[in-house]
């Protein structure tokens, strides 16, 4: 349908095992990833992140459906016959060959001119600033190292599409912030679409120009960040992407109401008129308002430098968090069992079915 | 004390294994060595006048009559044939210990331990037994040919025992444990993700054979060549029981010259040589090894 399309997944299923112990690790997705675009799959430990891209690279087949890479369905294609790289969670370097000669490694199978392999291995030396190790064993590098021979390897060939699995997982929290902004300075330079698999919401949301998470198999929502964070389709993103409050309240005439009667500022539908609902709002578009129409009961208050977390309880028991920005003297003068009034920034409030 | 350096003590503590090294390996080999330089006694045993011709004797012969020197053929035979069943021997294994060994490392945890142990079964079974064995398989009325038969696919039975296809039967068969041990060992290490990063770079499956599994387990296929490269070589019983008389080794020559041929000196310069061919293949195969990597690569 789109002619911009690097890959589309079309109603893709994949059932590992038979029978009673089948588990369906990928459950009718459809997706398409653009040309170019820096795409991150998002969702927790086993929802079938991997499943989805050894599906892109031909590791495995679809139970049913079709991947399509460029146009063509590529479903029974072997992983050899496509124009798509893999960068390994392990890196999965080839410890008998050195630096250079895993980077070559791609085009040689290619059967490129010699001359052409020893250009293309010296710019992605220099592009992943390797050009001091080139002839060490990958066992004598560091794992950050490791890391960008793993990622000169796998662009090293010019694939239409790079996979990259959880890569960062393994480095420790300042290469990881590191290496963050180097990918992303690799898929602007190179501008090959990237999709790039991670259980951490703040990598996805920094990195990514579109999202798609997942959960049990399923594709909930995909959208770029601000999207996704400000917009989740359901109560799974919301929770799932960032922090967020989750209050219960019943649709009258258009507007939601607690359970004590207390109107939220938020608009639902007509057609919900009678309907419970889950309302979601992050924290830091909860406000202290003497003129706010919810009342609450300060329960705790927390300091984080920059920001103070304020716990609420409101009049039906739930609880709430508050992200205020601390003042300068430090103190919101606020104290635990005070009465106040809250409110929420206008357009704040999200409707959820989940 | 302080002058008694870590070194000095070291080897005071190495002394036991010193001790065991010279007694157990250097001694023999040093009154092999004297003996393959003395004469012959009459019924057994040596003289001791020195003497070369033991080594003469090894690669040429005296006609009895007019005394001519010519190449003793019958001996290079042996060593030819010894060398050439050895070889195919260690081929053979490793062509049937690679997927075995293959299998076995990619069974599940719980199912590999009972694997390995059906592999180190026939260990625990008398050499002389597994080879009769084989015997009982390989002969005119045997299982082998009566099912060849029974299929039709041959008319008489094949005449296999008592030449040197039983006698490589009978050595794949006995050796190949010693193959697949350290094969297996080998690929139990290997990490099987750069079978896919291979896949991925576009190699084919025979390439990634060739560029990343064996390039990498080459280790295990060296061990498992020598442990039966080496034994093959100076293997007696299976070529004495399979071969019949007439097909021998070097190690039934050897035998042969301590027991009927009544010549202690020729049978040490026998050994001798039988050493510095294992020898010769193992220093061989320590370059190969050595020489890893770079070999086939580029850059
Ligand atoms: N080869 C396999 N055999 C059986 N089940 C598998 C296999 N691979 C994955 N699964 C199952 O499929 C589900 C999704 O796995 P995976 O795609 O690896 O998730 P993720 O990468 O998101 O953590 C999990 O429940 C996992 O146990
Ligand atoms: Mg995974």
């Amino acid at each position: 349908m789109t002619e911009n399309a690097a890959v589309e997944v079309q109603k893709a299923s994949r059932v590992y095992g038979a029978g009673s112990s089948a588990v369906r690790a990928l459950d009718e997705v459809s997706l398409t990833i653009r040309r170019g675009e820096f795409f991150t799959l998002l969702g927790p430990s086993g929802c079938g992140k991997t499943t989805l891209l050894r599906l892109i690279a031909g590791f495995e087949t679809p139970t049913t459906g079709q991947i399509l890479i460029d146009g063509k369905d590529v479903s029974q294609t072997p992983p050899n016959q496509r124009r798509v790289n893999t960068v390994f969670q392990s890196y999965a370097l080839f410890p008998h060959l050195t630096v250079s000669q895993n980077i070559g490694f791609g085009l040689e199978m290619l059967g490129r001119p010699r001359a052409q392999i020893k250009d293309a291995v010296a710019r992605m030396l220099a592009l992943v600033k390797m050009e001091k190790m080139a002839d060490r064993r990958p066992q004598m590098l560091s794992g950050g190292q490791q890391q960008r021979v793993a990622l000169a390897r796998a662009l090293a060939p010019e694939p239409e599409v790079l996979l990259l699995d959880e890569p960062l997982s393994a480095l420790d929290l300042k290469l990881r912030k590191e290496m963050q902004l180097e990918l992303k300075r690799l898929q602007t330079e190179t501008g090959i679409t990237f999709v790039f698999v991670t259980h951490d919401q703040e990598e996805a949301l920094t990195m990514s120009d579109r999202i798609g998470v997942m959960s049990a198999g399923n594709l909930l929502q995909v959208g770029a960040p601000r999207e996704i964070y400000n917009r989740p389709v359901n109560r799974f993103v919301a929770d799932f992407i960032g922090e967020t409050n989750f209050l219960t309240a019943t649709i009258r005439n258009g507007i939601p109401r607690l359970s004590n009667g207390e109107a939220v500022q938020a608009k639902g539908p007509a057609r919900l008129d009678g309907k419970t609902v889950t309302l979601a709002v992050r924290p830091e578009q909860v406000r202290i308002d003497p003129e706010g129409p919810i009342h609450a009961t300060i329960a705790q208050t927390v300091y984080f430098g920059t920001d103070t977390h304020c716990h609420l309880r409101l009049a039906d028991g739930t609880e709430l968090v508050a992200r205020l920005q601390s003042p300068p003297s430090g103190d919101i003068g606020l104290k635990a069992g005070e009465k106040v009034r809250i409110g929420f920034v206008p357009g704040a409030v999200q409707m959820l079915e989940g | 004390m302080a002058r008694s350096s870590p070194a000095r003590t070291g080897w005071l503590l190495s002394t036991p294994a010193l001790i065991l090294l010279f007694i157990g390996a250097l001694g023999p080999l040093a009154i092999v060595v004297v003996y393959a330089f003395l004469e012959p006694g009459e019924y057994s045993g040596v003289v001791w006048n020195f003497s070369t011709e033991a080594w003469f004797r090894v690669f040429f012969e005296r006609d009895i009559f007019d005394d001519t020197v010519s190449m003793a053929d019958a001996h290079l035979t042996i060593f030819w044939r010894s060398v050439k069943l050895s070889l195919l021997t260690t081929f053979i294994t490793f062509v049937i210990g690679f997927p075995t060994a293959w299998f076995i490392a990619t069974r599940p945890p719980t199912q590999r331990a009972i694997w390995l142990f059906l592999i180190t079964i026939p260990f625990w079974t008398n050499l002389l037994i597994r080879t009769f064995a084989i015997m009982e398989v390989v002969r005119n009325q045997g299982l082998l040919n009566s099912f060849l038969m029974w299929t039709g696919v041959i008319g008489r039975p094949l005449q296999i025992l008592y030449t040197d296809t039983a006698v490589l039967i009978g050595m794949a068969y006995v050796y190949l444990p010693l193959m697949v041990l350290p094969l297996f060992a080998a690929i139990d290490r290997f990490d099987f993700k750069l079978i896919e990063a291979g896949y991925d770079l576009y190699a084919s499956r025979t390439k990634v054979l060739r560029r990343v599994i064996l390039p990498i387990v080459r280790p295990g296929i060296v061990a498992g060549s020598i442990l039966v490269f080496v034994p093959s070589l100076g293997a007696y019983v299976t070529p004495r029981i399979l071969g019949g008389g007439k097909n021998m080794m070097i190690g039934n020559f050897i035998e042969l010259q301590f027991g009927q041929g009544r010549n202690w000196p020729l049978g040490a310069a026998l050994s001798l040589i039988l050493l510095l061919i294992v020898l010769v293949a193992l220093i061989a195969y320590v370059r190969v090894t050595s020489n890893d990597g770079g070999r086939d690569g580029q850059t």
